[in-house]
């Protein structure tokens, strides 16, 4: 077990590097760098800078030294002094902007994956049990539905239906009236009655496809000799079914949670826009196309980190309950 | 060999031992009714994205001030027990309450609707004068909204045909870059194995561990707005398919980990051809069918990716029109709620799309199995 989570940890390593370089060249990739936007800027007021003051701006940026001295000084600020750089646009540190909203991000995310796990478990079991059932056509037929619809026009789609029958709008996590209050139980009753929606949009295609992993692997396994033999000894059905095929098809399920997490915090991202939540999503688009580049690569990054990170506690955490992965 | 026997009679057995691995394919493939009605709706869809300027009842950007946000029109095919197919007129209300207009349908007013019908010039494909049109009102101007009009009353039809052939392409387009970098990269993996073997299944983990839509945007927001319309075109597919190509080049690997210890793979290695040889003349062949179904599996999510970015105002811009793009319109919740086409059109073409597509990969998938 130790040795595993070794290994583990020791792959990450080069992983948070990548993430961190691509983080740097989305950050580098615009044409122009800051200074083409201040220097735009002061002469849109009327004063054009002189060259000796761009130059000095050029130098004190250190932005004519080569890309790696650059990604060297960008990427020691943040380990050495957790300083990820200026948000441009609203001329504030990047990190008094995004830890609140990153936890945002992953809250729903992880609420997604806990909704969708629990309910994708039983579906699919009675799925696989009840083959070919009205009841199996139906989660079927939803299934495929929730793969083929992106999430964003589910979130749209659910959104019209609100305003045009319910007459009211929805989006946001909280009431307005409780936006600026302190938590307490009526504020969290107030986000639970809002926060289902996105949880519902951003799971659902991840959901039909692990009922339909969940089923296949179950009819496997449901038609195997060992299954014919407990029930010809007289076992009860449902016992019968959940200590034995369940079980071993319970396995690749579980390991689906390495490749779900980043499709949920891809979805969160794009759904939150559209429900606008106070997540990063918003800020995140709203960051690229201002061209607020420091704000978008942190964003980039430690949503990306954070995903690697939280697979990697999901891995270790089905290698401790399921020792097969840990030797794999 | 049972699945392919069943859909033969016993007399057929000597047929199902000489048929050639494409003609097992097909056999099998024709029993999945599901992907052959879907490979029918992807052809017609296909089709009438190629041909967009012709079914397209008006060019894709032609404004028509006065009927914005006109409401859908029934197209009604006999008149008087003959075929002469027309659309009843608008009538506007002005709403006073809520100060607006509405329209309503002015039973009274009957536009004849011509097929075949010759309108204002235009180019196929940028190439060909052309006039023919596949259907058409008589004077220009007159309304023909079959899915109804957006903001500028342009028709919401015309621009769903259009949109086709860009959201379709790109599918297409980014599944052939992904499979040239799948194949090359997957291949290069699972034939040498070793060292390449370990860095390339990293690059791919570390791909697949990272959350995708975030990385695009910040790719498709450095694409600067005006940069002529087709170079847009090429980098947002570009861009899709880089992260793309990780499942087909998966799927290519575990095919050569599993055929390079074949014998006829040894035979042809101690025979002395080249590795490249082997690799185009022995292998690629015997999982090619694999290997479509696996594109075919992976258009859906490049058609997704571009929706999602179109929508978010960091892929296609106008004037080009993908799903994603008229999608992009449908954002303003308080437009939808009074002109919901604006949603469900482009909305239910991506759906069916990404749906058929699906079935027919699965169809597809099965079938390269011909004796499974």
């Amino acid at each position: 077990m130790r040795d595993y989570v070794l290994r583990r940890l020791l792959y990450m390593v080069p992983t948070i590097f990548l993430i961190s370089v691509i983080a740097f060249i989305i950050i580098r990739l615009p044409p122009g760098d800051y200074l083409t936007t201040v220097i735009a800027e002061m002469s849109a007021n009327g004063a054009p800078a002189d060259s000796g003051t761009i130059a000095s701006l050029r130098a004190r940026y250190g932005l004519g030294d080569a890309a790696y001295i650059q990604y060297w000084r960008w990427i020691s600020g943040i380990v050495l002094r957790g300083d990820f750089g200026l948000s441009f646009e609203r001329n504030v540190p990047v990190t008094s902007l995004i830890w609140g909203r990153l936890g945002a991000t992953f809250g729903i995310s992880l609420t997604t994956l806990l909704f969708i796990w629990v309910l994708a478990f039983p579906i699919g079991i009675y799925s696989a049990v009840r083959k070919y059932s009205i009841g199996d056509y139906v989660v079927t037929f939803f299934g495929f539905l929730g793969l083929a619809t992106p999430n964003f026009l589910l979130a749209l789609v659910l959104m019209y239906v609100s305003v045009r029958y319910f007459g009211q709008s929805v989006g946001g996590l909280v009431s307005p009236e409780y936006l600026d209050q302190p938590w307490t139980l009526d504020k969290f009753a107030d986000l639970a009655a809002h926060v289902w929606l996105p949880v519902v949009v951003i799971g659902a295609s991840g959901m039909a496809g692990l009922i339909r992993i969940m089923r296949a692997n179950l009819l496997d396994e449901l038609y195997k000799p060992y299954v014919v033999t407990a029930r010809a000894k007289g076992m009860s059905e449902f016992r019968l079914l959940l200590k034995y095929p369940v079980r071993v098809a319970l396995n690749p399920f579980l390991s689906t949670v390495g490749w779900i997490l980043p499709t949920l915090v891809s979805g969160e991202i794009i759904v939150s826009v559209v429900l606008s939540l106070p997540t990063t999503g918003p800020l995140l688009l709203r960051a690229l196309l201002v061209q607020d580049m420091y704000l978008a690569g942190s964003i980039i990054m430690l949503v990306s980190m954070l995903t690697v990170v939280g697979t990697l506690v999901s891995d270790i955490l089905l290698a401790w309950v399921d020792p097969q992965i840990r030797y794999q | 060999m049972s699945a392919v026997a069943e859909t033969l009679d016993a007399g057929d057995e000597p047929r199902i031992v000489v048929a050639g691995q494409w003609k097992l394919f097909w056999w099998k493939f024709r029993k999945h009714r599901l992907a052959m009605a879907s490979l029918v709706v992807l052809g017609m869809m296909y089709f009438v994205g190629a041909f967009a300027e012709f079914f397209a009842p008006f060019p894709v950007d032609l404004p028509n001030t006065r009927y914005t946000y006109a409401p859908p029109q029934m197209l009604h095919l006999f008149q008087d027990g003959r075929l002469a197919p027309y659309v009843n007129g608008y009538k506007v209300q002005i709403d006073r309450v809520a100060m607006r207009r509405t329209f309503v349908t002015d039973e009274a007013v009957r536009i004849p609707v011509h097929f075949f019908v010759q309108g204002d010039p235009y180019l196929l494909w940028g190439l060909f004068p052309m006039r023919t049109r596949l259907m058409g009102v008589e004077q220009p101007g007159q309304p023909l909204f079959l899915m109804g009009a957006d903001r500028l009353g342009r028709d919401m039809l015309s621009r769903v045909i259009h949109s086709t052939r860009i959201s379709l392409s790109i599918g297409l387009v980014g599944v052939v870059i992904s499979l040239s970098l799948g194949v090359l990269l997957g291949g290069v993996s699972g034939y040498f194995g070793g060292a390449v073997d370990t860095l390339i299944q990293r690059l791919i983990e570390f791909v697949r561990s990272v959350p995708t839509i975030p990385l695009w945007m910040g790719m498709a927001a450095a694409v600067p707005t005006q940069w002529p319309p087709l170079r847009t075109y090429f980098i947002i597919t570009l861009i899709i398919s880089l992260i793309g190509w990780t499942s087909l080049a998966r799927e290519v690997r575990g095919k050569f980990l599993v055929l390079r210890n074949e014998d006829f793979v040894t035979a042809a290695q101690l025979d002395g051809l080249s590795d490249l040889a082997i690799i185009y003349k022995h292998m690629v062949p015997s999982f090619l069918s694999h290997i479509i179904a696996a594109c075919t599996l992976a258009i859906p999510g490049m058609i997704l990716a571009e929706t999602a970015l179109s929508f978010l105002g960091i892929g296609l811009q106008p004037p080009i029109v993908s799903w994603g793009v008229l999608l992009q319109e449908a954002q303003n919740i308080r437009a939808v709620a009074s002109a919901p086409w604006l949603l469900f059109a482009p909305g239910i073409a991506v759906v069916s799309a990404v749906l058929a597509l699906n079935f027919l990969g699965d169809g597809l998938r099965d079938a390269a199995d011909p004796y499974a």
